[in-house]
């Protein structure tokens, strides 16, 4: 009886003719979350390996900062994906028995690499030498942590610190093409369906990939703009300048991707361009066109034009940043959103669109998904507490 | 044998590794009849737009024979209907899915040509769907069908997404994806899909490919065949005669 009222609710939402499979939304808010919080990481990591690679000094404060948020986001990472899953309990089942031409049986694989291989060892490395120091100055079960966490190695000595600082640069470039690989196969798993016009492009893991860079970059730069003052010390503005300048860059990159694909979509204007257009102008028109691409792109690159020209105060800069920064967080999230969820309000019949109504509380509702992206940030304050990114005398500004 | 039985071979058949690779689709059809021989088989289905008066048997047969939710939007087959009008324009809904909206009131001068259009899945042989799902759950028999082992499915929906047919739907009770199996716990006993038994006007026509005398094998000689969205290569193996070109 519930079945059939709820069948009644949805179908009055239906527009033209859908299958009758196609009422049920399959793909909710979590998976959502999840490409999201993945491009935070890759892109956090992108901006740290400017530091370590390409030996961009004036990002030297991010790095550390980086590298932390990039970890606090990818330990989250596979919850959505595990919550939504039909029977969570059988998911081990992708490591036991992968169907190799299947790029989502590859999840694991890749996370782990990622995680173990790149982020673990990447900071184990570059905070061992302070892990040592800083247990050897505390006391009680910090002291114990910080011994544990530096595996109780002891060595502090030139030739081990030259030895640490040499392999964070090796692994940092076997990182960059694997946080391409994080971020690029996700952009795979939605642009391999052919069935799917709107997901179906040879350019979605390279769109995903930049906007990954976007939101991790804007992502440190807020909170290098938060943690800082926070934590007693002075934003240095070179560096603040150096990360908004990258941004803008990328911003522009992600943009011309973009308008490319939206551009060939229509140039081309295959089978499927009637009910895109529809499902644009109707039923993705506030998440695409006004939050992605007026807010969350338009907006934040004008104003970096405007920043970029007229030589602006501090101050006055700081706080455009900071808008920039925030508006872009939301222009990637309606991102996630519009590939995600727009992607299965067209039927595959091309006649007709549904609609995704949220659940509030529900394992797949609201506010689960808001807490899966308020948990990172809890992970990343207890990481800066234990492993601090700036020393006092880099926080009062002292070179 | 019964449903317990069944599922006790079912789970010794996976325990024993058996589901990846084509031994498995094997495995599968000889614990439901071990006379049967897998590789001397390979099935498809004919469909006659002609004949399909659109009564909808189909519909209510499949989901008592193959335990379908009752509810009126999953189907593993449905049946559409197309009215095509004389100003172009289409419409298409889907038979026996009661709405609140009143229904097209059609006088008879407006409709250019009018028709019902089964649809199920189409046992694709390069299946999107197996390709996509990431524990090997959905697989191709040796006979050409596709299934999906419920007891190893962890609901991931992947192959949802990458059916271009709409054939498959996540089961409300089990949680796992459910679809058509051409009635394989019927093949394997030589008897025929439910829907196929059961349609008035001969509508569908079920049969084994590698036999040229069987029903489908006339059926493909007899009609010019179209299949659904060729263009996407999966290669359907249900064969439409006198399909119109506005289905898709």
């Amino acid at each position: 009886m519930e079945a059939a009222q709820n069948f009644m609710e949805l179908s009055k939402q239906v527009v033209g003719f859908i299958y009758p499979n196609e009422i049920d939304i399959q793909w909710s808010i979590l998976i959502v979350v999840y490409p999201y919080i993945t491009g935070l990481v890759a892109g956090a990591f992108i901006l740290a390996s400017l530091v370590k690679v390409f030996n961009v000094k004036e990002l030297q404060p991010t790095y550390r900062l980086a590298m932390l948020t990039a970890l606090a986001f990818l330990l989250i990472a596979p919850l959505p994906l595990q919550l939504h899953l039909g029977r969570p309990e059988r998911s081990y089942e992708m490591f036991i028995t992968p169907n190799l031409s299947s790029a989502m049986a590859m999840f694991g694989f890749v996370y782990l690499w990622y995680l173990m291989l790149v982020l673990l060892l990447e900071i184990w490395f570059e905070y061992r030498r302070d892990m040592i120091v800083w247990s050897s100055e505390s006391t009680g079960l910090k002291k114990w942590v910080l011994k544990f966490l530096s595996l109780f190695s002891t060595d502090i000595s030139e030739k081990a610190v030259a030895f640490d600082k040499k392999t964070v640069k090796i692994i940092t470039i076997i990182g960059i093409p694997s946080a391409f690989l994080l971020h690029g196969y996700v952009g795979f798993i939605f642009g391999s369906i052919k069935a799917n016009p709107w997901w179906s492009s040879v350019m979605m893991p390279v769109a995903f990939l930049f906007s990954a860079i976007v939101s991790g970059i804007a992502m440190v730069m807020l909170l290098y703009m938060i943690m800082v003052p926070l934590r007693g010390g002075k934003i240095d503005m070179k560096c603040l300048d150096k990360v908004a300048s990258f941004l803008f860059y990328v911003v522009i990159v992600d943009f011309s991707i973009e308008v490319l694909d939206f551009i060939h979509r229509l140039y081309e204007s295959e089978e499927s361009i009637k009910i895109l257009s529809q499902l644009v102008t109707t039923k993705l028109f506030m998440s695409l066109v006004v939050l992605q691409i007026l807010m969350g792109m338009l907006l934040p690159l004008g104003l970096m034009v405007v920043i970029k020209v007229f030589r602006l105060q501090e101050e006055v800069r700081k706080l455009l940043y900071f808008v920039c920064g925030l508006l872009i967080q939301l222009g990637i999230f309606s991102t996630r959103w519009n590939v995600v969820i727009g992607g299965q309000l067209f039927s595959k019949s091309f006649r007709g669109l549904t609609t995704y109504k949220m659940e509030l509380m529900g394992i797949e509702g609201f506010l689960v998904a808001l807490a899966l992206l308020i948990i990172p940030f809890v992970i990343l304050s207890i990481l800066i507490k234990l492993l601090p990114p700036w020393k006092k005398e880099e926080l009062a500004g002292v070179e | 044998m019964d449903r317990r039985d069944f599922l006790k071979h079912f789970c010794w058949v996976i325990s024993s590794g058996g589901v990846l690779g084509g031994g498995s689709a094997d495995a599968w059809a000889r614990m439901l009849n071990k006379t049967y021989d897998t590789t001397k088989h390979y099935y498809g289905m004919g469909i006659d737009i002609d004949k399909c008066i659109g009564c909808g048997r189909c519909m209510e047969a499949c989901k008592t024979e193959n335990d379908v939710p009752a509810v009126p939007y999953y189907f593993r087959t449905w049946v559409e209907r197309y009215v095509i009008k004389t100003d172009r324009t289409v419409s298409v809904n889907t038979i026996n899915m009661e709405s609140d909206e009143p229904g097209d009131v059609l006088v008879e001068k407006d409709v250019l040509r009018s028709f019902f259009v089964p649809k199920l899945c189409n046992q694709c042989d390069h299946p999107p769907c197996v390709q996509v799902c990431p524990v090997g759950a959905t697989f191709k028999t040796d006979d050409g069908v596709i299934l999906v082992d419920s007891k190893r499915c962890i609901g991931c929906r992947y192959c949802i997404q990458a059916c271009p047919y709409g054939a498959r739907y996540l089961h409300p009770e089990t949680r796992v994806a459910d679809k058509c199996t051409f009635c394989y716990h019927r093949l394997v006993k030589g008897l025929l899909p439910v829907c196929v038994e059961v349609c008035p006007k001969q509508a569908r026509v079920f049969g084994d490919m590698k036999s040229i005398a069987s029903p489908l094998g006339r059926f493909t000689r007899m009609n010019k065949i179209h299949v659904l969205k060729p263009s996407l290569n999966t290669d359907p193996k249900v064969y439409y005669a006198n399909l119109d070109g506005e289905v898709n």
